[in-house]
């Protein structure tokens, strides 16, 4: 009963999301108010109806009803009610499901807090966020239902592959799609303005929180997925240039262009049409990602052929978006005229490099993501791009784009000059080159180029930040969100960056074989095997290692190493043991058992790499600062 | 030319020359870091590139595992059905590395033909089979049967 509930609802958010698509947007070109004004109630019934339909396939894997399809494939009897939740979208149907009712949210959204937006433009904001809503209720009803029925009922179900039952990767997938479903926002507003032909400040005062919102969810989102494929896969490794990965940094290389790119249309009217290309392109690549990721396409191009009319299907949505889009682009961004212009040095050009790296950066990761697919799918050959690649050519562009970050931040508007500039870092430059060049040799095992190179740049981008704070001569209550942000922002990324250039250098990793009670020396810590055991637990068997770690003959750490069998699938799992600390990760796995009383061990020691994800959780923090600055909402109070 | 002209000529030189010189730094690392795929009949047939790194894939052959007793070494037989080469690797194997199965190498060929492997693939679904393995396995099977 409850999951033809839920199939209703999800037809009636359909028709909602029809109407919402077409009615605002013809009313507001015939001036016909009444249609104008449904766009509001059009997009909360969708909404409702929605939740509903969520709800009731909650409702369904809390209560083990196998009859559904989508239940009997991806839960089971024995699994804990945390993971029977994030099973709602731990699979195809589910997730796209998550994504549709995300993408209502942030419909919803806009409507709340967009109350002084003029009726005629929010109604095609609505109109937009409508028709993308269409594309993929439509996919869900015919292509993928999650409530389809099975013909009989089994009594227990295939179970959530074990990978996904973990907490981080619980919350992971609901963070990455309010990331890529937000850009959904400033993508609608971006068609609206090429619409009107206008954009102008206060339009880039509606559109820049919504950005930054969605940037921030998706940053976290990244850091999440990057944090579990660390300890869950028991590789060690943070970022695996792997396809699935790829296509989220698409839309977040861009989508941190558009965000800076924004600065330049709010503060200098500059760079429009740019920012709406931006805005545009950010978008499409979060429906190229999720077209890589929920096609099946990674697999194989011709998995495809397995459900042709799935990949088929996104495929031509995506163009038909796309498309769309750039068309309208090409005929009116003409229309965008800057109204300002600016000499070579100043702030405007700092942040047009900065979107020139960005792009090149996303541009290099597009080409090593997709070439691939389309030499395969041309049958053309199989071949692969690994982190080979991406390290070479990313590596120096990224290092170029940290350069200019650090000195960009402090320029000025419109003119500036190189010997004040100068002036105002010259000093940190002197403690930047300390950090990056002296610091590493006292310290650190080994001299490294790169990795002075970015621990220069990190710590310039980091005091340029922090005294940007201090220039501004006010108390820290009078100073901006949006200053407030930034800096936090950069100096995130900064520590960011401190984190990868030693992780990426001076890590120690090693595959040993060691026999009970003996050890192995690494990085001046002492591993030692002490044995491995059995047990069984709720729904898998373990074998559980102990090691104890030992520095300066003192013990220091336990710890315990599992590989786990699950009852269902069948499949060994990996659970490293990991000691963290501020200033070094020691990483412990079980490899497979040597014969009576020794295993293979992987053993890892990585200085540095929560900074790694420490950075990026300020990144997030910072663009959620600079939303709450004060004249985002005196427009809001106007009304 | 006037002043202005002449900086904003410049501007859009440096603009140019820097998304030219990137643009050949990716299509350079690009060239040199592209692996290809290689099934074991490729390699007999000496298809495959000596001194390259590339991937090849098929299914472990059965009891074919053979582990040095001191170290981490060990050697497999990976076939295509068709034809069958040697697999030398240094470490741990992943989980779902069974015989039987099918896997993916990536790795370098020695004087001997053996593939001495860097890193061993075996994806996180007991009944998944990497496409290209899937793809090599079902051209030799029409093969044989055209044969016979």
């Amino acid at each position: 009963m409850t999951p033809d509930i839920g199939q209703l609802a999800l037809i009636f958010a359909l028709l909602m999301a029809v109407y919402q698509a077409i009615l605002p947007m013809v009313s507001s070109f015939k001036g016909f108010q009444a249609g104008i004004a449904t766009a509001r109630y059009l997009a909360s019934g969708q909404f409702i109806f929605l939740c509903i339909s969520f709800a009731c396939l909650t409702y369904a894997f809390l209560t083990d009803d196998f009859s559904v399809k989508y239940v009997a494939s991806t839960s089971n009897l024995s699994l804990p009610v945390l993971y029977k939740i994030s099973g709602v979208w731990g699979a195809h149907e589910g997730s796209l499901l998550l994504w549709a009712l995300i993408l209502s949210l942030w419909t919803v959204a806009v409507c709340l807090f967009s109350r002084d937006l003029p009726a005629v433009y929010l109604a095609r904001v609505i109109s937009v966020m409508g028709f993308i809503s269409v594309g993929f209720l439509i996919f869900l009803l015919a292509l993928s239902n999650p409530f389809e029925k099975l013909p009989f009922t089994p009594a227990d179900g295939r179970s959530l592959n074990p990978l996904l039952q973990d907490p981080g990767l619980a919350i992971h997938p609901p963070m990455l799609y309010m990331g890529y479903v937000g850009f959904c926002v400033a993508f609608a507003f971006a068609i609206s303005a090429l619409i009107s032909g206008k954009i102008d400040a206060l339009w880039v005062r509606w559109v820049r929180p919504w950005t930054n919102i969605a940037w921030c969810f998706l940053t976290i989102g990244i850091t999440l997925g990057s944090w579990w494929a660390y300890y869950e896969l028991g590789w060690g490794g943070w970022w695996f240039w792997d396809p699935v990965e790829n296509a989220s940094l698409l839309p977040w290389l861009v989508g941190t262009a558009l965000i800076h790119s924004l600065a330049v249309t709010e503060k200098r009217g500059a760079f429009k049409s740019w920012t709406v290309l931006l805005a545009i392109s950010s978008f499409s690549l979060s429906l190229l990602g999720t077209f890589l990721v929920r096609s099946g396409v990674l697999t194989s191009v011709h998995a495809f052929a397995t459900d042709p009319s799935r990949g088929l299907y996104i495929l031509c949505f995506l163009i038909i978006v796309v498309g769309t889009s750039f068309l309208l682009y090409a005929w009116r961004s003409p229309s965008l005229k800057s109204e300002s212009g600016f000499h070579f040095i100043s702030r405007e050009t700092g942040l047009l490099v900065n979107n020139i790296f960005l792009v090149t950066i996303a541009a290099c990761v597009l080409l090593g993501t997709l070439y691939p697919l389309i030499l395969d799918a041309l049958d053309a050959g199989k071949i692969s791009v690994g982190p080979p690649y991406f390290n070479a050519v990313i590596v120096p562009i990224a290092l170029g784009m940290f350069a200019v970050m650090a000195i960009g931040f402090s320029l000025r508007w419109k003119n500036d000059s190189f010997s004040r500039i100068f002036k105002r870092i010259r000093i940190l430059l002197v403690f930047a080159l300390i950090a990056g060049l002296v610091l590493p040799s006292l310290w650190l095992s080994s001299y490294n180029v790169y990795s002075s190179i970015g621990l220069t740049l990190a710590s310039l981008i980091a005091l340029v930040a922090v005294t940007t704070i201090y220039q501004q001569k006010k108390s820290y209550s009078q100073i901006s969100g949006s200053v407030w942000g930034a800096s936090i922002a950069h100096i995130g990324m900064a520590i960011t960056i401190a984190g990868i250039s030693i992780t990426a250098v001076y890590s120690h990793e090693k595959d040993i074989r060691l026999s009970y009670g003996e050890n192995y020396e690494m990085a001046g810590y002492s591993f030692k095997l002490i044995d491995v055991t059995q047990h069984a637990e709720k729904n898998y068997q373990a074998s559980t290692g102990l090691v104890e770690v030992f520095q300066k003959g003192q013990l220091i750490a336990q710890m315990k190493p599992e590989k786990r069998v699950y009852d269902i699938q069948n499949n060994p799992m990996t659970e490293a043991a990991i000691d963290a600390g501020f200033f070094r990760d020691l990483f412990v796995a079980l490899g497979e058992p040597l014969g009576a009383s020794s295993w293979s061990l992987r053993i890892y020691h990585k200085p540095f790499i929560r900074w790694i994800w420490l950075g990026a959780l300020l990144m997030a923090l910072g663009a959620a600062i600079a939303v709450a600055d004060r004249r985002y909402r005196k427009t809001a109070a106007r009304t | 030319m006037n002043n202005k002209r002449k900086k904003r000529l410049l501007f859009i030189i440096l603009l140019v020359s820097g998304v030219a010189i990137s643009a050949t730094l990716a299509l350079q690392s690009f060239n040199e870091n592209l692996m290809y795929f290689y099934p074991p009949s490729d390699i007999k047939a000496g298809k495959a590139p000596v001194d390259h790194l590339f991937r090849v894939g098929g299914l472990v052959v059965e009891n074919s595992l053979k582990r040095e007793n001191d170290s981490l070494t060990l050697e497999f037989l990976l076939t295509d059905q068709a034809n069958t080469i040697k697999v030398r690797y240094t470490g741990i194997l992943p989980d779902l590395f069974r015989e039987g199965q099918g896997i993916i190498a990536r790795g370098k060929l020695d004087a001997k033909g053996v593939f001495i492997a860097e890193e061993v693939l075996a994806k996180h679904d007991e009944n998944y089979m990497p496409p290209e393995v899937a793809d090599s396995l079902k051209s030799n099977h029409n093969k044989v049967s055209n044969d016979s």
